[in-house]
């Protein structure tokens, strides 16, 4: 497993700089937005990749609930703290994509709001996490995660069920793209996919030594003399 | 609305300051607690 990491982080890397060899050179011109359009190859991925993650958090969650396994809690806290970063990248990039396009940075439409909310439940699931010292913690925040997962369909068919400025969706949204388009998305979506395994992986070691570190700090408590314990 | 190409890159930078800086703080954590288990190493 440890050599594992390293060859696994060296071809996400390759497949990185490719798919942003392809987004950027590779793949043709939009003839209506121009150049960028291109934001689509890293604002898409990304978007997948968090629901995917969201969806993750929300399997251990249930794991969790069910057969109270510390690895389900451990991979529902991982995949949920990956999957907001991912988030952030979405709103981040689609405002920036909306201004030359729309003319305007935000509007609240059904998808942008159902996805700004979506980001906020998982930031309030991580701030429970991060600040809740209650033994019921993993459970309470558990339960948050499954009614938080309900709301990844929402947002991705929102835009079916609202009328909204943002496109359909690529996949199952009934338009079409060019298949060049469509393969460098892919790619992209690929090297996300695989940037944030890594990642989620990296995090997840972390987490297990951080309970390591806190459980040895506890023995250490209890078999300290009395009056010197810190 | 073409050559756009500040906006372009400006989303292209800020996803990957966003990663970098989470990697950054994975990697500040990492040390801390090896700084801690050094510690507790010392310690017994």
């Amino acid at each position: 497993m440890k050599r594992l990491f390293p060859i696994l982080g060296v071809v996400t890397a390759a497949l990185l700089v490719y798919a942003l060899y392809m987004a950027l050179i590779g793949a043709p011109t939009e003839q209506t937005m121009g150049n960028v359009q291109r934001i689509f190859y890293y604002h898409v991925p990304s978007a997948w990749t968090a629901f995917v993650l969201f969806f993750v958090n929300f399997g251990a969650s249930i794991v969790y609930l069910v057969k109270r396994k510390v690895a389900a809690d451990r991979v529902a806290l991982v995949s949920a703290e990956v999957g907001v970063v991912f988030c952030t990248v979405v709103l981040v990039t689609g405002p920036i994509w909306a201004r030359p396009v729309w003319g305007i940075w935000w509007t609240w439409d059904m998808r942008l709001t159902s996805t700004l909310v979506l980001w906020l439940i998982y930031v309030s699931y991580l701030f429970l996490r991060r600040f809740s010292s209650s033994g019921e913690t993993p459970t309470l925040a558990a339960a948050l995660a499954v009614l938080g997962a309900l709301c990844v369909p929402f947002v991705y068919f929102s835009i079916w069920f609202f009328r909204t400025q943002h496109p359909q969706p690529v996949m199952g949204g009934g338009g079409s793209i060019d298949p060049r388009m469509l393969h460098v998305l892919l790619i992209n979506w690929l090297a996300f996919s695989c940037f944030a395994f890594l990642v989620c992986w990296s995090r997840y070691r972390l987490e297990k030594l951080q309970r390591e570190v806190d459980q040895a700090h506890a023995l250490e408590s209890l078999m300290a003399p009395r009056g010197s314990v810190r | 609305m073409k050559g756009n190409n500040a906006y372009l890159f400006a989303a292209y930078a800020l996803t990957w300051i966003i990663h970098i800086t989470y990697l950054a703080t994975i990697v500040s954590r990492y040390s801390q607690l090896k700084r801690e288990i050094d510690s507790l190493r010392k310690n017994k």
